[in-house]
């Protein structure tokens, strides 16, 4: 599942960079705040453990082939999501450099696809909202199985929309997604069962190191859903958009004829339009090769898009840190009273 | 001079789940002085150990350490006076290269790092460690090992030293030269230890610990050949008696 | 040899190759890390047919490879590994993109397996170029440079720690399994037996933890990670990071192997 630079677009590859070492920042800062100085050891020795675990299998019943840990949603629940994220990427980071499992302009689209899905998604609002505080065996068994097949699953879709809106596979979004999803989904209940048996067998050798005080997840609750359904929206219901022209087309088109009126040749109008199309990384909301196909060419209702699903996850996803980063400095500069 | 002053007074130490490890352990040491302490595994030697180094706070009791008794606002002043050698070296060198894992301690005391690096060559050269600053620790043999983590405890220039078992796992001539070291030290020193020819070898004094408490304490010889007392804390005599 | 023991080999080995004193070692890591940082993004920005204009990259990996002394044949077992993933969704394009491209004797090739082949180049380029780079510096550096680089010190610091507690808690692993091997157990362990297995291991990983904070604070530790090794950038570091630079950007906008070929061949 580890992605190889070889099927990466430096544009894709870029973005996710970008959006990773945000959230690796925003990690070691709340890790720090923390004041907690037993917690650098332990980070690294448990990302030891994952390293070594990753080469333990077991044999998966009934299959007669074995399978090993992955250790995102484990790292979530001992150390908590920001501390977790921060192993896991030195954990792909290893892997990367010393064995070539994964590129290294592909390691911001791993740490993604391995590290945000588990540790911000499938753990918060999966894992902690069916578990509970203090589960049975069962029930833990049951979330982290849940936790760990939908992470998963979020991740195979990543590398999909990744591999995909790169550009160098002729593969289509349809035909791989339909490969991809159902191996992880297998994968996601070899995981989750290795994670429940580490926890359980844990929890009863050490209850302090599991059931530590972390914050409720009462209060994200409403985030959750709102981010579940941002995503949703932006990643499915954007395929089902409407290829009718908007109201302000449809004026212009019975005014003049079109759907655009066209803009002047030359002066600052059209230097600011040559530059915005050199900037525009997802032009008409897809990716740059598949939206001029499009153009040419009929195109069907609903139009399932991996670029389009792509431009309006990324597009989000900015959003959201525009919206954080600039939430965060104007939060700076007001003194505490 | 009491800057080398070691000190327990009736410690308690109970474990998270309520079963206790010290039971009121006291003892005084001096300037100088080189002990030992002995007794069978789970007597609470490490115990011991980490509540006089400030690393465990004790249910009950006080330990003093120079001067000052240890608590949370000491702690700077303990960590100056206190060097201990685990009983694991792994878990003692941390850093990638030895001279880096010697400088740790200097560093953290505040030195720059030109002037860290000259006392963690010094404090190898003072155990005869030198060639071994720019290996990797992983690489080292047990005695290596020792010898570096030692060493480290050195640098930061401490007046008394704890070492907790640190002989074991290591071959005869790793062990002579720990044993020549610990002779030629001036500081304060607790040696937690099975070894008890070792203790022959570079202690002037013996405390036998038993569930929790000390129960004897004085010359290695004469508690050495006290049968009934080994017996009743699962000890028996050093080797070289039975020669 | 267990994948376990196979893997700590090659951490054992990768950490020896890099203490060597070569020219690639001599290097300061930040000029390694941008230097390769931009071979990436240059060999990555071609389109998908780029097949012969990506040769003239491959200077780079095999420069670091030659000398930084790393073993061809390390070299080559790594990228066999390595490359199925990319070679797996790679092999789409030949049965999908079935338009004709180029013409070699009577042969007709399609553009399918032009693509399919600079993918398989891509693979060969990037995998060498980043294992090389590694292979020449070592993680301590490598740290080291991300530090400077501003890359968060808790980061770097537990990374340090992860290669440091890699080989003893992969020892401890693949003693317990060797254990269990010799009392008969074969294959993989069932999960009812991985569960203790695994979960001493990581309970072992806890208690080291403890003892390892327990040690960092009795010689003072207090959050903050100091360390000595201190980077100096040197003269040859700016001539290597201008030089290669340089280099990609011409081998990225000059086809150079078609001007070479035209140049000896006179064609148009």
């Amino acid at each position: 599942m580890h992605m190889a630079d070889a099927l990466l677009s430096p544009a894709v590859g870029g973005t996710l960079w970008v959006a990773t070492g945000a959230t690796l920042a925003w990690c070691a800062r709340r890790v720090k705040a923390r004041a907690d100085d037993r917690i650098v050891p332990l980070m690294g020795v448990l990302g030891a453990f994952v390293f070594a675990a990753q080469m333990i299998n077991f044999a998966i019943p009934g299959t007669g082939s074995s399978g090993h840990l992955g250790g995102g949603l484990l790292l979530a629940i001992l150390l908590g999501p920001h501390a977790a994220f921060l192993v896991l990427a030195s954990v792909l980071t290893v892997q990367a450099l010393f064995f070539a499992d994964g590129g290294l302009l592909a390691l911001g689209a791993n740490l993604f696809n391995l590290g945000v899905f588990p540790c911000f998604v499938a753990y918060p609002l999966v894992y902690r909202l069916v578990a509970g505080d203090k589960p049975s065996d069962g029930r833990l068994a049951f979330a982290a199985v849940l936790a760990a097949v939908l992470g998963l699953q979020m991740g195979a879709l990543g590398v999909v929309v990744e591999t995909v809106g790169s550009g160098l596979t002729s593969l289509a979004f349809a035909t791989f997604a339909a490969l991809m999803l159902p191996i992880h989904l297998g994968i996601g209940l070899v995981e989750g069962a290795a994670t429940a048996a580490l926890v359980i067998f844990l929890r009863r050798a050490r209850p302090d190191l599991v059931d530590r005080s972390l914050p409720a997840p009462v209060k994200s609750r409403a985030v959750a859903g709102l981010a579940i359904a941002a995503a949703l929206v932006a990643g499915v219901l954007s395929w089902f958009a409407s290829p009718h022209p908007d109201g302000l087309e449809w004026s212009i088109a019975r005014a003049t004829g079109t759907e655009e009126i066209k803009p002047p040749e030359g002066g600052l109008h059209a230097r600011l339009a040559a530059i915005q199309e050199k900037l525009s990384v997802l032009p008409d909301y897809d990716l740059p090769a598949e939206g001029t196909a499009k153009k040419e060419g009929e195109t069907a209702w609903p139009e399932v898009s991996g670029g389009r699903s792509f431009a309006g996850l990324v597009g989000g996803l900015v959003t959201l840190l525009v919206v954080a980063a600039a939430g965060w400095l104007l939060g700076r500069r007001r003194p505490v009273a | 001079m009491s800057h080398h002053r070691l000190e327990a007074d009736g410690i308690r130490y109970d474990y998270p789940d309520g079963t206790p490890a010290l039971r009121g352990a006291t003892f005084r040491a001096g300037h100088g002085e080189s002990l030992a302490l002995v007794g069978a595994n789970g007597a609470g030697k490490s115990t011991l150990l980490l509540v006089l180094a400030g690393l465990v706070a004790p249910s009950a009791g006080v330990a003093t350490v120079g001067d000052l008794p240890v608590t949370p606002a000491t702690m700077e002043h303990v960590r100056r006076t206190v060097g201990f050698v685990f009983q694991d070296a792994d878990d003692q060198l941390f850093m990638p290269t030895v001279l880096e894992d010697v400088a740790f301690g200097p560093l953290n005391l505040g030195l720059a790092p030109e002037e860290a690096k000259s006392r963690a060559l010094q404090a190898l050269q003072s155990v005869g460690a030198e060639p071994l600053a720019s290996r990797a620790p992983y690489r080292l043999s047990g005695g290596e090992k020792r010898l570096a983590a030692i060493a480290g405890v050195l640098a930061m220039g401490p007046d008394i030293l704890l070492l907790d078992e640190p002989s074991a796992g290591l071959d005869p001539r790793a062990r002579r030269r720990l044993i020549e070291l610990l002779r030629a030290f001036d500081h304060t020193r607790l040696i937690a230890t099975h070894d008890l020819d070792l203790v022959l070898d570079c202690c002037a004094r013996v405390l036998v610990m038993h569930e929790g408490t000390i129960v004897a304490d004085g010359e290695p010889r004469a508690i050495f050949a006290d049968a009934a007392l080994l017996d009743r804390c699962h000890l028996e005599p050093p080797l070289s008696f039975s020669a | 040899m267990g994948r376990l023991e196979a893997a700590l080999r090659d951490l054992r080995l990768a950490d020896t190759l890099a203490a060597r004193d070569t020219p690639v070692s001599r290097l300061d890591p930040r000029a390694k890390v941008l230097v390769t940082a931009a071979f990436l993004v240059a060999v990555a920005s071609f389109n998908r047919y780029a097949l012969s204009a990506l040769a003239p990259f491959a200077l780079y990996p095999l420069w670091l490879a030659v000398a930084g002394r790393v073993p061809a044949g390390w070299l080559a077992r790594k990228l066999a590994i390595a490359a199925p993933f990319a070679a797996m969704v790679a092999i789409a394009n030949p049965i999908l993109d079935t338009a004709p491209m180029l013409r070699l004797a009577d042969v007709t090739v399609s553009a399918g397996w032009v693509s399919f082949a600079s993918i398989l180049a891509r693979v060969g380029l990037t995998i060498a170029a980043a294992l090389a780079v590694a292979a020449g510096t070592g993680m301590h550096a490598l740290a080291a440079a991300l530090a400077a680089l501003g890359v968060p010190r808790i980061f770097t610091g537990q990374l340090l720690f992860l290669w440091r507690y890699a080989f003893v808690l992969g020892g401890e692993a693949s003693r317990m399994q060797a254990a269990r091997t010799l009392r008969g157990g074969r294959g993989s362990p069932a999960l009812a037996v991985y569960g203790p297995l695994a979960g001493h291991l990581l309970l072992r990983a806890f208690e080291r933890g403890e003892r390892i904070h327990r040690a960092m604070r009795a010689r003072g530790y207090d959050g903050e990670i100091r360390t000595l090794r201190e980077l100096r950038w040197q003269v040859r570091d700016t001539v290597f990071v201008l030089g290669w630079c340089a280099y990609f950007a011409l081998a990225r906008f000059v086809d150079l192997p078609l001007a070479l070929g035209r140049a000896i061949t006179g064609a148009p």
